[in-house]
């Protein structure tokens, strides 16, 4: 069993598209959002929900202000900036800006502290028409994003192994940060999705340095490749000094909005599109690489 | 007045309107205006700026905790009030380490230890970075080290290096809605959310209006690469009664623009003139004069 993962650093490069059309293409594969935090596979999928969990994201703390004296020990002490003296002359917490640390309710003299565990996180197990999804949803302002990649990723490859998939395709989400990072660890292989643009090549190049410190595998495709021919050769030299095997080139396509206006992918919705046609060219040079 | 631009998907066009919003304020506006790049993942707005001339440049640094083994008893009261798992102690190996990885640099573990046997190091966060784009009070970005899983601590510090000066500031946000978007919107005093009239667009759109009705920030949308998409966006704005502070249509040489990094130059008057209605509005709207 294989896993690949689309990441692009940039976002709206294209990652879900890509992902939805591996789906059409792949078989015998289990899917997984790792975009927990923007998920939007599922818009493409439909997935029929058969099993839902809660997911804590960690603790957020409360201070009764019955109790508190208003001494200021926890303000001065929470190195996040979460406590707030209030108009109303009262010390608050702003639940988006605490991480939860616990510090300010061990130090607080009067016990006026408390901490909640907070379960404003979800992830499904589905089915859909092209096999299992794992997929989440978060509450919006929440922290952990990585965990609950790391969390979906585990039950994707516990399913994967149970019915004995070939392979796992993983969702990414955009950027370099704590849910990337999670997302990049211990995949087989990762599938860069590149904008020929300034951005697009700039983020991508940040994304390499991440994704070379785990020696993963890279292909890349080169999506709306006719965007900018000029910054599309900027980007093709620079895979090509860095060694990066450019797996495809797509031009823009309308065709690409309207599949998803009508939830499908892009091989189902315009199958004899060239889109749909680099999607199996692809394909191919992955399965292959798996097989050599 | 400080303003965020946001999007809950990525790759919407919030840094094109940003880098705009910026350059139209400077124009049509005369406001003493400064943009800063809160998406630290991934900084692109200075790429927009290739005559912009670095003035200042520092690292910036989280504080992490080093645990001296000749002052450690093994106690473990550090590692049971770390909510983060990042210290391990074995008292049978004498053992005392900390995941600066895991580590959030909350302080615990200092409040905690009654030894003194723990004290902090600085580790590499990120830079921050000032640039002079010959456009009001400059740029300010933000860049977070590869690998550093801390985007949050980063924007917290990059907030702080505004110019006082500034009668407008532009945080230029990540995508998403979790804790490093809250921490770019978190004061500010009006968010432009912009979205593409696409089911993606949509969706995640609707996350963020959630995310910013719960924090109780004013915001009003743009609807860029308008044409491209079906109208559905539109009706969820017109049915909740949210403001559409100005369309863009898609078209495909703008973006080829984009891509080569050249947006300010020979900007279309249909642009122009879209980004000068905005700015009216939005003078009416945050009652600016
Ligand atoms: S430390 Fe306790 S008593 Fe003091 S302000 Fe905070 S909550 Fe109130
Ligand atoms: S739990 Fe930590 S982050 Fe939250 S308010 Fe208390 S000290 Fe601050
Ligand atoms: S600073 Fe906080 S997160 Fe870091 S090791 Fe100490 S208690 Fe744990
Ligand atoms: S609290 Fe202090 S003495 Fe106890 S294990 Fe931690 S560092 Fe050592």
């Amino acid at each position: 069993m294989k896993e690949i993962t689309v990441l692009s650093g940039k976002g709206g490069a294209g990652k879900t598209t890509f992902a939805a059309a591996l789906a059409s293409v792949a078989q015998n594969a289990v899917f997984c959002d790792n975009d927990v935090d923007a998920a939007d596979l599922h818009l493409i999928f439909q997935p029929e929900i058969k099993e839902s969990h809660s997911f804590s994201s960690g603790n957020k703390a409360e201070i009764q202000s019955e109790s508190c004296t208003n001494c200021g020990l926890c303000a001065e002490k929470c190195r996040f900036d979460a406590i707030h003296f209030n108009t109303k002359k009262q010390y608050k917490i702003n639940p988006f800006q605490c991480e939860g640390c616990r510090l300010c309710e061990r130090i607080c003299p009067e016990n006026a502290i408390q901490v909640f565990e907070n379960t404003n996180n979800s992830w499904y197990v589905s089915n859909t028409r092209f096999g299992k999804l794992v997929h989440a949803k978060m509450g919006p302002g929440e922290e952990n994003s990585g965990k609950l990649v790391t969390r979906i990723r585990e039950k994707a490859k516990e399913i994967a192994l149970d019915i004995n998939a070939d392979f796992i395709i993983n969702d990414g989400p955009p950027g370099i940060g704590c849910s990337a990072i999670s997302s990049v660890t211990g995949t087989d292989l990762v599938l860069m999705v590149i904008e020929p643009t300034l951005s697009g090549l700039h983020d991508a190049k940040r994304l390499m340095e991440l994704v070379r410190n785990f020696e993963i595998p890279v292909f890349a495709v080169i999506n709306k490749y006719d965007l900018n021919p000029k910054v599309s050769e900027n980007v093709i030299q620079y895979l090509s000094e860095n060694h990066i095997r450019l797996a495809g080139k797509i031009n823009f396509d309308k065709n690409v909005v309207k599949s998803i206006i009508f939830e499908k992918t892009i091989v189902e919705f315009s199958p004899k599109c060239n889109f749909s046609k680099e999607i199996y060219y692809i394909w191919n040079q992955i399965t292959e690489h798996f097989s050599v | 007045m400080k303003i965020a631009v946001a999007s809950g998907k990525g790759g919407t066009g919030k840094t094109t309107v940003s880098i705009n919003l910026y350059f139209f304020i400077e124009k049509f506006f005369n406001k003493a205006v400064q943009l800063v790049d809160c998406d630290v993942e991934e900084p692109n707005d200075a790429l927009f700026f290739p005559g912009a001339e670095t003035k200042r440049e520092k690292e910036v640094f989280l504080s992490v905790p080093e645990i001296n083994p000749g002052k450690c008893t093994f106690c473990k009261k550090c590692s049971n009030w770390c909510e983060f798992n990042a210290i391990s102690i074995v008292k049978a190996l004498k053992f005392a380490g900390v995941n600066a990885d895991l580590c959030h640099s909350c302080g615990a573990c200092l409040e905690a230890c009654n030894f003194g046997a723990i004290s902090e190091q600085n580790q590499t966060l990120g830079q921050i970075k000032y640039l002079d784009t010959g456009i009001g009070l400059g740029l300010t970005e933000g860049r977070l080290k590869v690998g550093s899983s801390m985007q949050t601590s980063l924007i917290k510090k990059v907030k702080k290096e505004t110019n006082p000066n500034s009668e407008i500031v532009i945080f230029d946000a990540p995508p998403g809605t979790s804790c490093p978007v809250v921490e770019t919107v978190a004061d500010a005093d009006y968010v432009i959310l912009v979205t593409e009239p696409t089911p993606f667009g949509l969706h995640d759109l609707k996350i963020t209006v959630e995310l910013l009705l719960d924090l109780q920030i004013p915001f009003g949308v743009i609807i860029n690469k308008a044409g491209l998409g079906n109208r559905n966006v539109y009706e969820f704005l017109v049915h909740y009664n949210i403001d559409i502070l100005a369309e863009i249509p898609f078209d495909k040489s703008y973006a080829g623009k984009y891509a080569s990094g050249d947006i300010l130059e020979n900007i279309p008057d249909e642009i122009e003139e879209i980004y000068k209605e905005l700015i009216q509005k939005l003078e009416l709207k945050l009652a600016l004069r």
